[in-house]
């Protein structure tokens, strides 16, 4: 039996002064990348896949299959980059991490480059994490001083350089090819794929990119194996998962367990809803995941058990809204969010959310009527599927599951108004 | 594509020699020069508490391309300002969670505080002139990533956290007579364009700004919970062996 936390990312949080190498190497830092040296780059990528470990930014993809499509010997630069953009509503685990033990990250940075076989690695830091910067930069001057980064590794031959480039305020660059053309200086805006980052990513060459918690987790499976990876969480989403515990909970706050862990079980640890006042909604894995209700409270949060009660895992960022919460007025509000942050370059995004917003806006003024329920879902459905990115999908969850769950609610705002139309009649 | 001539009138006389060799370290650290842009914009920005037409004719002087190259992409970001911002750079997350709890009022009460003449300061506004000690700019942001501590609100990027509408109203007050209240978690407060200096990756002399706090009870909670109840993850055996090379396809 699994104990109910599983503190392994997060353990070292507890330590003093936990984002200096002093303290990483006295926790066994740096001790998987000396053993990963030693050991062929491919031997790494299939213990990755035998881990089952699969991309923690959302998407869930495999990440050994991942690094496994970079072509090898085609004579082209590869580069490793670290998505580390975190901005999904309700999303908070990466930048704690980085703060706390940036070490760990850069450790998976170097074992990842060397099994890809990348002499450059770049991490695209959210602009707004100046402190998870600053932390990060300097690990990174630590470890060059150290002889982790550079020329000539640890004595194996290899070589690395890596780069901590803050992004300047942009939730689209967090979409893996957007964040691409926007560390190479361009308007972060999504490409057409195919080609996929592995044959085309940065600067055109076979480029993988990760998120900042599967990459710190890659030191652990060094150390660990594959077999100790998955006597954590479930079959087809093993290992352990931040999940970001936030709103009316009385105690919010970063909970590390095995995927698969359901709400009920994180609530009972961070000590029920705030002030006993009922959960009404909440997500799964940020605002673009299909909202939940209190029914769903014991699905098993991974990545199948959320897909199967028609949501999403995405980022595990559970944010929690009690009673009081207006649903129709909460999906205005990340409407309003989308709308700002869509890039403009594909039409159903770019107008689509637009119009959205001035619909919902309209409802929750009390100046909506029936009939507009049935075009904001109109309009979401010429956005799903038919937008650039996934920032168009994302932008409809909430909508489409706010009505689904909660369509009194918005009818409740315009009873009045259909009253008045009828009346005038 | 065609090259239209630039004017030739922009001074960039504000931009030393210390900038110049700073953007050309920057150029040095990437593969290809244009990656060095964002932070080239943030540069910038640490000089003139903005990105100015100045600002973007000398990016675009380093890095060999068109004004409205860099114009395009200066313009894509909300970090690069148009105007010039304050002092300091107040920004609030009015972001659905911590709207709910809270965040849609604190950004009301600093509208209203920092407004004048009965009309409350408007979005990227700046109380003051700009630059000037106790001036401050405000926005609203998107989320920022720390909806465990929300309401959140940040001061040149720095994290002031569970926030109140008073608790803001006293922070910003503090501001604008000059004080440096300590933020809840980053570096001791500096002001907008050091912030971004560092945004830019110059950090020289700012060492100890690494020790500024980071870890909230509610960052480490769940590893609090584990270490009080002696829970852990599975314990690792010892040399554990790669699997075996894959025979090549």
């Amino acid at each position: 039996m699994v104990d109910n936390l599983t503190p392994v990312l997060t353990k070292r949080w507890l330590s003093p002064r936990s984002w200096t190498l002093k303290t990483y190497e006295q926790l066994e830092g740096y001790t998987a990348l000396r053993k990963a040296l030693g050991a062929h780059p491919d031997q790494i990528i299939q213990q990755c896949k035998d881990s089952g470990l699969r991309g923690r930014g959302g998407a869930g993809f495999p990440t050994g299959m991942k690094w496994g499509f970079i072509p090898q010997g085609d004579g082209k630069p590869h580069y490793l980059v670290i998505n580390a953009d975190e901005g999904e509503p309700g999303t908070c685990k990466d930048i704690p991490l980085m703060m706390a033990d940036p070490h760990s990250l850069i450790e998976g940075v170097i074992i990842t480059s060397y099994a890809i076989r990348a002499n450059f690695a770049a991490i695209y830091v959210r602009g707004e994490a100046l402190h998870c910067i600053r932390r990060l930069n300097g690990a990174v001057q630590e470890a060059y001083a150290a002889g982790y980064l550079g020329k000539n590794i640890l004595g194996s031959g290899f070589d690395l350089d890596v780069v901590v480039h803050a992004g300047a305020g942009a939730y689209i660059c967090g979409e893996e090819t957007a964040l691409l053309d926007s560390l190479e200086g361009k308007r972060g805006q999504p490409r057409l794929k195919p080609p996929f980052p592995a044959t085309a990513g940065l600067y055109a060459s076979p480029t993988v990119v990760n998120n900042v918690e599967t990459i710190a987790s890659v030191p652990f499976i060094v150390n660990g194996g594959s077999d100790w990876f998955r006597t954590m969480g479930r079959e087809r989403s093993p290992g352990p998962k931040i999940y970001s515990l936030s709103g009316h909970v009385t105690r919010p706050g970063q909970y590390e367990a095995p995927m698969g862990t359901t709400l009920r079980e994180l609530l009972e640890l961070a000590g029920g809803m705030k002030d006993g006042i009922p959960l009404k909604f909440w997500t799964p894995g940020g605002s673009s995941t299909p909202l939940f209700t209190a029914d769903h409270l014991d699905v098993p949060l991974d990545f199948e058990g959320a897909a199967e009660a028609g949501s999403m895992l995405g980022t595990t960022a559970l944010q929690l809204f009690n009673e009081t919460v207006s649903v129709p007025w909460a999906v205005m509000k990340w409407t309003e969010f989308y709308k700002h942050e869509s890039c403009g370059k594909c039409t159903p995004c770019r107008e689509g959310t637009y119009w959205l917003v001035q619909i919902l806006q309209r409802m929750v003024a009390g100046n909506g009527t029936a009939s507009d329920i049935d075009t904001l879902l109109d309009v979401c459905d010429n956005i799903l599927g038919r937008s650039f990115c996934a920032l168009g999908d994302g932008a409809v969850s909430p909508i489409t599951s706010g009505i689904k769950y909660f369509k009194d609610e918005f009818l409740a705002l315009c009873d009045k108004n259909s009253a008045v139309l009828a009346g005038a009649h | 594509m065609t090259q239209t001539s630039e004017p030739s009138t922009v001074d960039l006389s504000v931009f030393g020699e210390d900038t110049v060799a700073r953007a050309q370290q920057l150029i040095s650290r990437y593969p290809l020069s244009r990656s060095a842009l964002l932070p080239m914009l943030h540069l910038v920005q640490s000089v003139e508490g903005h990105v100015s037409q100045a600002g973007i004719a000398f990016c675009a002087g380093q890095l060999d391309l068109t004004n409205a190259e860099v114009s395009a992409v200066a313009t894509f970001y909300t970090m690069y300002k148009r105007r010039p911002c304050g002092e300091h750079l107040v920004s609030v997350c009015t972001n659905t969670l911590c709207a709910a709890l809270g965040g849609d009022a604190i950004f009301a009460k600093l509208r209203e505080h920092l407004g004048s003449e009965g009309k409350p300061l408007g979005q990227e506004e700046t109380s003051g002139e700009p630059g000037t000690p106790g001036s401050i700019t405000l926005e609203h942001a998107e989320c920022l990533a720390a909806c465990d501590l929300g309401p959140v609100l940040q001061v040149n990027y720095e994290f002031y956290d569970n926030q109140t509408p008073d608790k803001a109203l006293e922070l910003v007050t503090a501001l604008q007579a000059g004080e440096k209240p300590a933020p809840t978690r980053g570096a001791p407060l500096t002001d907008f364009r050091q912030a971004e200096l560092q945004l830019a990756g110059f950090f020289e002399g700012r060492e100890s700004d690494l020790d500024g706090p980071s870890a909230a009870a509610e960052t480490v909670r769940g590893a609090r919970i584990a270490a009080d109840n002696g829970w852990t993850a599975p314990s690792m055996s010892d040399d554990v062996a790669f699997p075996p090379l894959p025979e090549k396809k």
